[in-house]
């Protein structure tokens, strides 16, 4: 499996406990889900591309 | 006097709730009546724990010497009964060498730290404060 993939899963679990944790109703919880989910794969690829040029 | 009784009645309850959450997660929840929310954080968390067993992640040992391996076994044991079990089938004992070591410790940690706040929350409902 890819580092990709892992960093996946490790997102979706997250963002699936935030949304259950912090929402009631399944519309938000889904909404809030998606958002985090978003979040966390945005902010890696462009963290990542961002170190890109860096050697250490 | 039945005013206090039902008070130490009720924190001794959100005491145990808080327990039954730590050590199964989403017990606490199945418990003050959170069916779907319960069922979900015990899938969820225990699919996490799981996936950092086979990604060859560590358990980390109480060392306090230092610090930082002390705060990740404390972030371990959050996890509760699946931790135990782990721990007593000699899993966990995490393989430096392996391409999926960090990830494999960022699933244990986490889902240890996410049940502790899983817990709490449950805490929180017992007590009826959400």
């Amino acid at each position: 499996m890819s580092h990709l993939l892992y960093m996946s899963l490790f997102s979706f679990f997250v963002s699936v406990v935030f949304a259950v944790l912090l929402k009631d109703r399944p519309r938000d919880q889904a909404r809030f889900g998606a958002m985090a989910f978003a979040g966390f794969m945005a902010t890696a690829l462009v963290l990542g591309w961002l170190m890109y040029p860096f050697p250490w | 006097m039945r005013a206090d009784a039902a008070a130490r009645t009720d924190s001794g309850l959100v005491v145990l709730v808080g327990i039954a959450g730590w050590l199964v997660p989403g017990a606490g929840h199945l418990w003050a009546g959170r069916r779907a929310k319960g069922i979900i954080f015990l899938v969820a968390l225990t699919a996490m724990f799981g996936l950092g067993l086979a990604l060859q992640g560590r358990l980390f040992p109480f060392q306090f010497a230092q610090p930082l391996v002390g705060l990740a076994a404390f972030a371990n044991l959050g996890m509760g009964l699946p931790y135990f079990l782990a721990w007593g089938a000699q899993l966990g004992e995490g393989q430096v060498i392996a391409a999926t070591y960090e990830y494999g410790n960022a699933f244990l940690i986490v889902s240890g730290l996410l049940n502790m706040l899983v817990a709490l929350d449950a805490c929180d409902i017992a007590a009826g404060r959400k």
